[in-house]
């Protein structure tokens, strides 16, 4: 395990590399999901506005 | 012929329902390759006889910058598509391609230049394939910005798609920069005409990785193309039946 981890020496740039990596995928599943819940709610807001006027 | 699924494709309903019916299809295969991917990667793959475990970043580093490259073409052909026709849905696909383009950029050069330390003794060159790979980030946030400069959205969809046509002449510079020029960045391995330069063993968790983040890119934009379909429709009848599932 501790030779995992050590990545040859290199551990110091691999584990970063991929450490941001998943951090974008991540972030990019986060901000999708939210523009399109954001989107709902001001969709349902202006469809609502229509509906009483 | 029948053109009429392609009529359809125009329509933002139908779109926006398919999108919502093709993410999962889309999301877990590619968690699941990108997992495969990682394992294969991380684990089962030997050390590269030249730069040992090191190499290992070409796992996360040659997914992140086809992602860039592969967003940025989906992005101005989308954009050409509005442009010409003047298919509001292909402006919706354009704008919601932006982000993830951005984002996956910023992952390339920062695991490109956590990579050069170690092997070329730099974190940065003003090289060939660097450079080019930046100006693509600028391009991103400069349609970015320019989008969210203009409120009008029809104005902002034209404006932007503009920049995005434009600026699609960098994305052949930044693939062949490292044959047309001298650069420290290796050649191509896997994106060439002849067989790919690597052992199975090494080749296939990256193309798992590659598959991977492209089924991810296609299930991120869906998501992201109904808020830009959503934004795009006001107030029309439509949405009340869209939204009450």
């Amino acid at each position: 395990m501790k030779e995992f981890l050590d990545m040859g020496g290199y551990a110091a740039f691999v584990w970063p590399s991929y450490a941001l990596t998943f951090a974008v995928i991540a972030l990019n599943v986060f901000w999708a999901r939210r523009a399109l819940a954001r989107a709902e709610e001001a969709a349902r807001r202006r469809l609502a506005a229509r509906g009483e006027s | 012929m029948n053109f009429i699924w392609f009529h359809r494709l125009g329509s933002p309903p139908y779109v926006y329902a398919l999108a919502r019916r093709l993410t999962p299809w889309l999301a877990w295969p590619a968690a699941l390759l990108i997992l495969g991917g990682l394992w294969g990667g991380l684990v089962l793959a030997p050390p590269d006889y030249q730069q040992g475990d090191g190499f290992r970043i070409i796992y996360v580093h040659a997914p992140s910058a086809w992602m860039s490259l592969m967003v940025y073409t989906t992005m101005a052909a989308a954009a050409a598509v509005g442009l010409i026709w003047r298919i509001k849905v292909a402006h919706a696909v354009a704008a919601a391609c932006a982000p993830i383009g951005a984002s996956f950029t910023v992952a390339a050069l920062v695991t490109g230049s956590l990579w050069g330390q170690p092997m070329w003794g730099t974190y940065w060159q003003w090289d060939p394939r660097l450079t080019s790979e930046l100006v693509l980030l600028f391009l991103y946030l400069g349609y970015m910005g320019l989008r969210a400069g203009i409120e009008d959205t029809q104005r902002a969809d034209r404006a932007s798609a503009v920049l995005a046509v434009v600026g699609v002449v960098n994305v052949p510079v930044i693939h062949y920069s490292v044959t047309w020029w001298n650069s420290l960045h290796q050649a191509p391995s896997v994106m060439r005409l002849a067989r790919p330069s690597m052992p199975a063993a090494m080749l296939v968790p990256l193309l798992l990785m590659l598959l991977g983040f492209t089924l991810l890119f296609g299930a991120l934009l869906l998501v992201r193309l109904r808020a830009e379909i959503l934004a795009r429709e006001r107030a029309n009848a439509w949405l009340k039946e869209a939204l009450a599932r």
